[in-house]
């Protein structure tokens, strides 16, 4: 549920607003910029009628065109200025959005680099991406182009309705009198589209799903026999979506003309009482015509106006959950004097660090995942010498990654402590620690980019010959063998070029070129082809040597590489000991063992001739 | 000369599907085209009216304006109106009225076609459902499932804005030149033709500007393409990131796309600027020289002041249109390619049923008759022929590839044999015989990895039905073990499905899938390894249960675990898309081959933990 977007219901509130403001500031100069330009556009906008009406006055109704080419140089000449002023403040307005929305972006990212695992595992990333992307180019747009619409409206209104006055004062304040009349109906009427255009929103996306559905689950539609029920369904949708839309439409198709009856009743004065007056010699005709100009042009910058003060309420959602994401605080940090030592993430200070050997101690740890309600280790003790491999072994969603988790300082001990070469591990920073960690994941991690960026990403200084050697160890070599550009073959998104199994023997490269003291892997469940598993097993075994390790293990194999194995069922530590002293215990891990080797064995009994 | 036609037929093609989905919507888009006409010609009339009263009060004879004044005049307007009383109220009165009706029109207009074009696009989207629907299971692995919802989706949506905004502009801008220039002609020709000379400089300066400028836009596009992958791989890749201790490294790449994704907007914005900047200085250039002309014709008597006023409002009424217009076609091109990719999938041919495909009861033995089938040219089944007696129990043990999750595609006709390939019958008939549906419904089949909809439970279990008794669904949910599980759930058998609900775990999925076979109560089921992350205890029980409430069914259990399938009465060996061994387990065991041997694990388990074990 906090998850959901729908239905932001909350009066304009400038306190959101002020959440904003340092992301003002760099932007001020722009800002200002855009605020007196559009002053003197609106100031053309509104000389152009008096222009006609000067027309009119010494041309048109006297009949002459004495003097027409200075009119026509001084027309010019506005026109001119007007070309300037959209010139800047286009430009302006387009540099404060972009430049707003990209630094609410880098906030954004920068400070997701510190939050905690915690975070990421209850919340969804396609929610995070929104806030990211779409969030802040929304609040980027409203700010500047906002700004710009506020500034031009509020001047056009507030100099058309002066020079109505100035012009002719009898007219002028029935006109203006009109002003507040249409304010309100505008304000009222944008409500209404605003809230249907949402429910039109809401159908589309629910839409969006069932064609999501309809595609992934094509087969089992068809075993059931239930494409004529997908049909009625979806029928049901679309019929819901167009009825939502033209709701919609009809609220819109209402608001133009009525706005244009305001301008008609307008009119609708002015001849009616100008006429006479025009008639009887106490108005000129020109002043007749720029009366009736404005009275059409007044409704445009009154919608606008109304239309910023429902998009900034509208806004207001964006801004608090951009607000939100910023303030999240990271559950796991470091503690100041330990900053002041070891550096934070960004700025290390890497000449205080310790070397890591690779000696780890639970001590009496006690531990429940932050969402959860169970403690899932309580008072674990156990001690991993350095270069000591263990396997933890269980089912699938038995929680075997709580350990490693633990020990990577994804989460931190409920109580208790963990001991890293006999110090607590909260005495020194997180990078530290993650520094000296390679890690493998069950479904291999790659980034957009070439091969050689993602092996890199181990060790941001290594040569092509470090990086090539590493590759080998992994034996990852013949992965590049078969593409033309080598070390610098595109790997496509998220690494979508490649096998499963490449991607895994280059996560593997990537970890060994780290050459961690701590090595942590996940191993895969599905199954790859038999030589890619053995090119596999024969990587984990080369990176084992000498180095700490945390295997997730499924595969017989990588178990008996394990010093120690740790059984783990419901999330619980259940038995522990060496491969041998399981076996002879009898218990569940000979249970787990057995299920295993029949897994493994059927395909060798099978194909055996 | 050949050639010519084929491009020209398939550029008529996208325009064809356009018009075939406007089946039901015409008559509303006529109807659009007239309320709009009607409020083109009272918005026009509207200057008109100004003018009349304008011109009476400068005491221009009526003569000179013999359309509007009779007009005028019909609605009890004479020419000496302002002297009369209430003459100046009853004029009022009909600018208001006019308006009125123009509004009006507008209304009906802009609603009708609402109608029309969600109407029609209502219909496009259904269109594209079912046929998808109804496309073959091969289709359906051989396309990007996000390409074709981004079809479905963006796709349609370019077909709507040009159904529902477009089209409308570039009728509605058209109609106001050609209103508007048929009076201002006749009026002031000079004027006029000051005022058209513009027009046509207007419009291709925004068409071609927006040509050009499309490099630009699709480069900004790609560069926020990449900036988006960016992200996502960090979020989704975060335990990598953090492991290997990257955030800074991965904060300067963020930001360095995110810069240059801002710059080659601004850059594009100072393109805009300039664009947005000479269409103003155009326009305002228009009616300065309608200004400079107007006063050249009134010198010599040709304008008078009403004239001119209604050159500056019809002026201004064509201006934002026209300027409008290059940007309207230039999206309106997107409609066509948009129309294409949807054409692509509507013209896939969709599962048919051979003529005089029956309903015949599906019942009698399930016959392989020397079936060989060939999946993307890499043959999967080779002349494999077997036989399953109604209501025995086949089972078929194999690994990965070895083609056995084949034997039940081709048992439902997800796939079809061709000729030459082998026949499958069911009760002596040649399965190809019965209508898709028909066969479907006799054939369970529950797969591996089972899709779930995103619906409540309940209506998962019984196949999306709604009126299913609930009571039905917990003895199919009792047999499949899975009952105790749902009744953990917040909502019981009410709870949501998916992401907007409980995510359920292999095993439970694997167990609603055969709760939802049991309760469809096929008399023939298939069950594609749809155990396998289910353990070995509530396979039993599932088995168990099954087999004392399922009577007379014909099963074929498909697993690569020996336990599940021990208790068939029949059991096949599949190896490389071969039956390698056959019959019952009992003489298999005796046989010694490789059913023998893989039973014989579970000792060979315990001879091994003995050695290693003895070891010690």
């Amino acid at each position: 549920m906090r998850h959901s977007d729908e239905n932001y219901d909350k009066p304009f509130d400038i306190r959101v607003w002020r959440a904003m403001w340092r992301f003002f500031k760099p932007h001020s100069k722009t800002l200002v910029k855009i605020v007196l330009v559009m002053l003197l556009c609106s100031v053309v906008d509104v000389l152009i009628p008096l222009y006609q009406k000067y027309v009119i006055d010494n041309f048109i109704f006297p009949r002459s065109s004495d003097g027409i080419l200075r009119a026509v140089a001084a027309g010019a000449a506005l026109m001119a200025v007007q070309l300037a002023g959209t010139v800047i403040f286009t430009r302006g307005a387009i540099q404060v959005e972009m430049g707003f929305s990209r630094d609410l972006k880098k906030a954004c990212f920068d400070h997701l680099q510190t939050l905690s695992m915690s975070y990421y595992s209850t919340t969804p990333v396609g929610y995070i991406i929104s806030r990211v992307m779409s969030d802040t180019d929304r609040i980027g747009l409203l700010v500047a182009w906002g700004l710009v619409d506020l500034m031009w409206g509020l001047s056009y209104v507030v100099f058309a309705v002066a020079a109505m006055l100035a012009l002719d004062f009898r007219l002028g304040v029935w006109l203006a009198a009109m002003i507040p009349i249409m304010a309100l109906v505008t304000v009222w009427f944008q409500n209404r589209i605003l809230r249907h255009n949402r429910a039109v929103r809401r159908a589309n996306s629910v839409i969006t799903g069932a064609w999501n559905e309809s595609i992934m689950g094509a087969r089992t539609s068809k075993t059931l026999v239930i494409e004529d029920i997908n049909i009625s369904e979806f029928g049901k949708l679309t019929g819901g979506m167009r009825r939502a839309a033209v709701r919609s439409a009809t609220w819109s198709a209402a608001f133009t003309p009525l706005m244009l009856m305001f301008g008609a009743f307008a009119i609708a004065v002015i001849m009616a009482r100008g006429i006479g007056y025009v008639a009887g010699g106490t108005m000129a005709f020109g002043t007749l015509s720029a009366m009736v100009s404005y009275a059409i042009n007044i409704f445009e910058p009154v919608r606008q106006l109304s239309n910023i003060f429902s998009e900034a309420t509208a806004t207001q959602a964006n801004i608090e959950r951009v607000d939100a994401l910023l303030k999240q605080a990271p559950e796991i940090t470091d503690s100041p004097a330990v900053v002041e030592l070891y550096g934070d993430s960004f700025e290390p200070k890497r000449e205080n660090w310790e070397p890591l050997r690779g000696d780890i101690l639970f001590d009496r740890v006690t531990f429940k995942y932050p969402d959860g309600d169970e403690y899932v280790l309580e008072n674990f003790n156990l001690s991993v010498p350095a270069g000591t491999c263990v396997a933890i072994v269980g089912e699938t969603g038995a929680g075997k990654s709580t350990l490693v988790n633990l020990v990577c300082r994804f989460y931190e001990p409920t109580s208790g402590r963990i001991l890293i070469d006999g110090r607590d591990y909260r005495e020194r920073s997180q990078l530290w620690l993650h520094s000296n960690l390679g890690y493998v994941l069950q479904t291999p991690h790659l980034f957009s980019g070439t091969i050689r960026d993602n092996i890199r990403y181990g060790r941001l200084d290594a040569t092509d010959d470090e990086i090539m050697e590493a590759m080998r160890l992994a034996s990852a070599t013949r992965v590049i063998e078969k593409l033309p550009d080598g070390l610098d073959s595109d790997v496509g998104e998220g690494g979508s070029r490649l096998s499963t199994g490449e991607k895994q023997l280059l996560s593997f490269a990537r970890a060994i070129l780290a050459n961690p003291r701590i090595f942590v892997l996940d191993e895969a469940t599905s199954s790859i082809d038999t030589e890619t598993e053995r090119l596999i097993q024969n990587a984990i075994s080369k990176i084992l040597s000498g180095r700490t390790s945390f295997l997730i293990a499924h595969r017989l194999s990588t178990i008996k590489m394990a010093d120690m194995i740790l059984v783990v069922r419901d999330g619980k530590v259940i038995e522990q000991g060496t491969h041998r002293e399981l076996l002879r215990e009898k218990g569940y891990y000979l249970r787990l063992y057995s299920m295993q080797y029949e897994r493994e064995m059927l395909p060798q009994q099978i194909r055996r001739p | 000369m050949g050639e010519l036609t084929e491009t020209e037929n398939s550029n008529k093609r996208p325009a064809a599907l356009l018009w075939e989905i406007s089946q039901g919507s015409r008559g509303m888009y006529c109807a659009a085209c007239a309320a709009l006409l009607i409020s083109v010609a009272c918005n026009f009339t509207m200057p008109q009216l100004i003018r009349f009263l304008v011109d009476s009060a400068s005491g221009v004879p009526a003569s000179h304006m013999p359309v509007i004044s009779s007009f005028a005049a019909a609605a009890g307007l004479g020419a000496d109106f302002a002297e009369r009383a209430g003459g100046l109220a009853t004029a009022a009165l009909l600018v208001v009225a006019v308006a009125a009706v123009g509004g009006a029109f507008t209304f009906t207009c802009r609603w009708t076609l609402a109608c029309a074009s969600e109407g029609m696009i209502k219909r496009l989207r259904d269109r594209l459902y079912s046929h998808i629907q109804r496309l073959p299971f091969e289709w359906h692995i051989s396309i990007q499932t996000g390409d074709i919802v981004q079809r479905c989706t963006s796709d349609v949506e370019i077909v709507r804005n040009f159904a529902s905004n477009q089209l409308i502009e570039i009728i509605r801008a058209s109609a106001l030149v050609i209103f508007a220039y048929s009076v201002l002609f006749p009026m002031n020709f000079t004027m006029a033709a000051a005022s058209f000379a513009f027009l046509p400089v207007i419009f291709f300066y925004s068409a071609v500007f927006l040509r050009n400028a499309s490099v630009s836009f699709l480069a900004a596009d790609e560069a926020e393409g990449l900036l988006l992958a960016i992200a996502q791989e960090n979020f989704s890749g975060v335990r990598v990131v953090r492991a290997f201790g990257r955030e800074r490294y991965e904060a300067d790449r963020f930001a360095a796309q995110n810069e240059l994704f801002a710059e080659l907007w601004m850059k594009l914005g100072r393109m805009l600027s300039a664009y947005w900047g000479i269409g103003d200085l155009l326009t305002g250039l228009q009616m300065v020289a309608i200004c400079a002309v107007g006063a050249q014709q009134a010198s010599r008597g040709g304008i008078t002041v009403g004239e001119f006023i209604v050159f500056i409002i019809y002026n201004s009424m064509i201006i934002w249109p026209v300027r409008g217009l290059g940007r309207v076609l230039s999206e309106a091109g997107k409609t066509f390619v948009s129309l294409g990719r949807l054409r692509e999938i509507l013209e896939s041919p969709t599962e048919a049923d051979d003529e005089g495909a029956s309903e015949l009861p599906v019942k009698g033995d399930i016959e392989f008759d020397r079936v060989s089938f060939s999946y993307q040219d890499e043959p999967v089944l080779r002349d494999v022929s077997f036989t399953v007696k109604e209501g025995t129990t086949l089972g078929i043990l194999g690994t990965t590839g070895s083609g056995k999750t084949t034997v039940a595609h081709l048992l439902c006709r997800l796939y079809d044999l061709g000729d030459g390939e082998g026949e499958i019958r069911i009760g002596k008939v040649d399965i190809k015989r019965f209508k898709h549906s028909h066969l479907r419904s006799n054939v369970g089949v529950v797969l591996q990895e089972p899709f779930l909809y995103s619906r409540t439970i309940a209506e998962n279990i019984a196949g999306l039905s709604k009126n299913c008794p609930i009571q039905r669904i917990k003895d199919a949910a009792e047999i499949a073990q899975v009952d105790s599980d749902i009744e953990r759930f917040a909502h019981s058998y009410g709870t949501m499905v998916g992401e907007r609900g409980v995510t359920l775990s292999g095993g439970q999925k694997q167990r609603v899938a055969i709760a939802r076979a049991i309760l469809k109560g096929t008399p023939i089921m298939v069950f594609d390894d749809s155990l396998s992350a289910v353990d070995t205890e509530t396979d039993a029980r599932i088995r168990a249960a099954l087999k004392s409430r399922a009577g007379g069914v014909t099963f074929i259990i498909i697993s690569h675990r020996i336990t599940t399938l021990s208790q068939a009465d029949v059991i096949m060996v599949m190896e490389s898309g071969r039956i390698v061994e056959m019959g019952p387990p009992a003489e298999l065991e005796r046989q010694g081959g490789i059913y023998a041997r893989v039973l014989g694990m579970q000792r060979l388990v315990e001879g091994d933990l003995a050695e290693e074990a003895g070891g010690a």
